[in-house]
């Protein structure tokens, strides 16, 4: 059966909905009128990265041959953009000697993994499930 | 206590849980009295979990 042109527009624009509330955090929810909520993941989230970066944890790189690494990149790149500004202006190097290295490291994971729970939270209101 | 304020395990925590609880909060509730009880519920569990799981490993390792 094939999809009516309104399904495929739908599904067009919810292909887009998720890739924005992606790449900025908060930008599905403020695209769906949820000001308040959008306002506070667009400053939360690349706060909380933010904090990672600055307090010595590693942006880490997609190496396959050590899976925990690659594991750890993927999660990272659930933040969007924030994730590649960080690593072009040279930001996340890590500095595995300083006291803060692991917490750093849980933040900038955490914070990744927690906007990829807002893009399925954007994609569920925009279903109409919430 | 050593070092500078970002360097404190304790204050790390305390704005990990925030942050956490603060985003759990903000997409699980649509009523801001809700995300309020919720979120605070989630940090103050977050803390005291912290907390005591720390004192209990506190004579560890022997």
């Amino acid at each position: 059966m094939r999809a009516t042109a309104a399904e495929e527009t739908q599904s067009g624009a919810l292909v887009l909905l998720c890739v924005a509330s992606w790449a900025i955090p908060g930008a599905g929810h403020l695209w769906l009128g949820r000001r308040s909520k959008g306002l506070v993941l667009l400053v939360a989230l690349p706060l909380m990265f933010a904090i990672g970066v600055a307090i010595r944890g590693r942006i880490f790189p997609f190496e396959l041959s050590d899976i925990l690494v690659a594991l750890a990149a993927v999660a990272e790149l659930g933040i969007g953009f924030p994730y590649f500004v960080a690593g072009g202006l040279g930001y996340g190097g890590g500095e595995v000697r300083a006291v803060t290295y692991e917490y750093g490291n849980a933040f900038l994971i955490v914070a990744g993994l927690l906007n990829l729970l807002v893009v399925i939270d954007a994609y569920d209101i925009a279903m109409g499930r919430k | 206590m050593t070092g500078t304020w970002w360097q404190s395990h304790l204050v790390l925590l305390v704005l990990f849980a925030f942050f956490v609880s603060l985003v759990f909060a903000v997409i699980a509730r649509d009523d801001t009295r809700e995300q309020l009880r919720l979120g605070g519920l989630m940090f103050a569990g977050f803390i005291a979990s912290a907390l005591v799981l720390g004192w209990l490993m506190y004579p560890f390792p022997l």
